[in-house]
């Protein structure tokens, strides 16, 4: 049986099944026959109370967390110890004689309930809170393993309906090579971890998941996103030569760390690499990149209780510009909004975070937080090849606005003699719909394009790419999106402007030729995708990527792009 | 009330801070009256921003208590 699912870890594992079922709380129907049970049943209740308190105590401190869980598990522990819920218990156990089981599990039903019937949409959701603090005491009670004390035979492979960060964090990997979850996306903390374990991971699986069972031959191809089980002969010998070249290509690239990025003919193509500090910068020259497509500077203003001051943001660049050594590094300025909320700055929750405050609308309101970074990032232009990068720009009269106040910024330097590069260059990402189409116009005002196409691709389906129950709409091979990224280019190259991508797109080898054919001339990705990327670019011609190009405009169903496409990745 | 309601995060604070006295410490919204002792009670009023809520202490340290949860709801809460 194959079952379809998202490939989100690549490589091929093959191994035995260990299904992780949440227990579902069956109820005993005992009923307590004397006092001296009913004491009992309440002082079982209590200690699993406290197990599971210390249970989430000891997650909460001894793993790195946000501080936005390190609420949500306080909130649990209250939650847990809660005198209502214990006074309920008690209450069904001496009054109704149930066991302590019953009665925790007729509780948690009330109060599942309750949140559920309220008339306010976060309130609601908190259900599902009260469901995981009554599983966690049960849990207790029953005395179940948890998988963090769970011991796998060597070679398994989780199956799972979704695995909490709290499960990932604590089990035990050494023996697990693969994940198979029912829930999950390319974000999900599942992912990650097998990303960066290596270890094969499929998410989303189709409903068929569950009924896989312990002990099933199982192979996880993350790869193309299926799970086989129980697989006939046939399936099993291609699949382990699949995974034989997965292991051999993988050994490969390591190869062609030193190749220059050219095409067939001769065309030099700049690959280089998204980072979030000083510290990516050895991971990026390791995998071949020849700079930074993307710097985010997010890292410097999370975590932290006020605005970084200019001396400190200049220390953070500066750390940057000189590991890079000389290399071009692109510097994206704040992008908090949206998804990314930093703790200090109040910002309004919005209906619609994606289209509200964030980003370069967040800088030309508060001119005093951007010009502060302006400022750090032009002095550390000495120490190496910076370049401005400005997210979010939706027309060409927020470019104008920011020039304006850049050149405040360099104004106040020269004022103070300090130095920075009078030159620098100056970009904007291309990801807002607008920008894309009137690329013209932007392109006559800026040294350089980067097409960001997860948000581009978001806005032009208006499709929330936070949101699981419509990810199969979001479809960076859309025409739509396709017709803008080509319009983007397009009018990079007819202005003699330089045009890259740093969105996930430019590390999906499914893409590569067809950016080339339409004339991409850096491609910044995650610096582990750079080598898979430039085994493609160095085996394409571009009059080849010209006419894949023209073809792939011509078709009107995004799935059929990429089927046409699958046969031009190297 | 802060705009957006008593979500779980400041309603867990508010207990904690609770658990700091002696005085037996209750919330009423409307003609219902919760315990701040009890995270769940305090979550399932429903509290909405805007909305009104009184605090009834009583005990040896209500005054301390009383200032405590006045400087909460003015200054700690609208951070939360």
């Amino acid at each position: 049986m194959e079952i379809k699912g998202i490939g989100v870890s690549p490589g091929i594992a093959i191994g035995k099944a260990c299904v992780i079922k949440k227990k579902q709380a069956a109820v005993t129907g005992i009923l307590l026959i004397d006092d001296a049970e009913i004491a009992v049943e309440i002082e079982r209740f209590d200690n699993a109370v406290l197990l599971a308190i210390s249970e989430i105590e000891s997650i909460k401190n001894n793993t790195v967390l946000a501080d936005k869980d390190i609420a949500i598990l306080e909130t649990h522990i209250e939650l847990i110890g809660d005198p209502q819920i214990k006074d309920d218990v008690t209450e069904l156990i001496t009054a109704e004689k149930k066991n302590a089981n019953d009665a925790l599990i007729q509780v948690t039903q009330n109060m599942i309930e309750l949140f559920r019937n309220m008339d306010d949409e976060y309130m609601q959701a908190r259900a599902a809170d009260m469901e995981d603090i009554g599983n966690r005491i049960l849990k207790h009670l029953i005395g179940a393993d948890t998988l963090a004390t769970q011991k796998f035979e060597p070679g398994t492979i989780i199956i799972a309906e979704d695995l909490s960060p709290s499960d990932t964090i604590t089990m035990d990997l050494s023996c697990i090579i693969g994940f198979a979850t029912r829930a999950g996306s390319t974000t999900s903390h599942s992912a990650i971890i097998a990303r960066a374990r290596g270890l094969p991971a499929v998410v989303g699986c189709s409903a068929a998941l569950m009924d896989v069972q312990d002990g099933d031959a199982v192979i996880v191809d993350g790869t193309r996103g299926a799970l086989y089980v129980n697989a006939d002969d046939e399936t099993i010998r291609q699949l382990k030569i699949k995974r034989e070249q997965f292991i051999m290509q993988t050994a490969k690239l390591k190869q062609l760390k030193d190749t220059p990025a050219v095409t067939t003919d001769g065309t030099a193509i700049v690959l280089s690499a998204n980072i979030s500090g000083a510290a990516d910068m050895d991971d990026v020259f390791y995998h071949g990149g020849e700079g930074v497509g993307l710097f985010r500077t997010e890292l410097l203003f999370m975590n932290r209780d006020t605005f970084p001051m200019e001396d400190e943001q200049f220390e953070f660049y500066k750390q940057t510009a000189l590991k890079a050594k000389g290399k071009p590094v692109i510097v994206r300025t704040i992008d908090i909004g949206g998804d990314k909320q930093i703790p200090y700055f109040d910002l309004p929750v919005e209906e619609n975070p994606f289209l509200g405050y964030r980003a370069i609308r967040i800088c030309l309101d508060r001119e005093d937080i951007f010009i502060t970074q302006l400022k750090a990032i032009l002095r550390a232009s000495v120490f190496g090849e910076l370049k401005i990068m400005l997210p979010m720009i939706a027309g060409v009269q927020e470019l104008r606005q920011t020039k304006g106040i850049i050149e405040k910024a360099k104004n106040q330097l020269s004022k103070d003699n300090i130095a920075f590069n009078h030159n620098i260059k100056l970009g904007i990402m291309i990801e807002i719909p607008s920008a894309a189409i009137t690329a013209d116009i932007l392109a006559k005002e800026v040294d350089f394009f980067s097409i960001g196409t997860n948000d581009l691709c978001q806005y032009t389906l208006a499709v929330d790419r936070m949101n699981e129950k419509i990810a199969h709409l979001y479809d960076p091979f859309n025409l739509g999106v396709l017709r803008l990224i080509s319009n983007i280019i397009e009018q990079a190259n007819k202005h003699q402007i330089h045009v890259g991508m740093c969105g996930e797109m430019a590390g999906d080898p499914l893409a590569t030729i067809l950016l080339l054919g339409m004339g991409l001339k850096e491609f910044s990705m995650s610096a582990t995708s750079i080598p898979t990327i430039k085994n493609n670019i160095i085996h394409t011609d571009m009059a080849e990527a010209k006419q894949v190009c023209e073809k792939v405009m011509e078709f009107d169903n995004p799935d059929d792009i990429k089927t046409y496409l699958q046969q031009f990745i190297k | 009330m802060a705009a957006q309601g008593m979500h779980a995060r400041p309603a867990t604070a508010l207990v904690k801070l609770g658990k700091n006295f002696k005085s037996a410490i209750s919330l009423k919204k409307g003609d219902k009256i919760v315990k701040l002792n009890s995270l769940l009670n305090i979550l399932s009023l429903g509290i909405k921003g805007g909305e009104t809520v009184s605090v009834l202490i009583e005990g040896e340290d209500e005054a301390d208590a009383a200032a405590a949860i006045d400087q909460f709801f003015e200054e700690e809460l609208k951070d939360l």
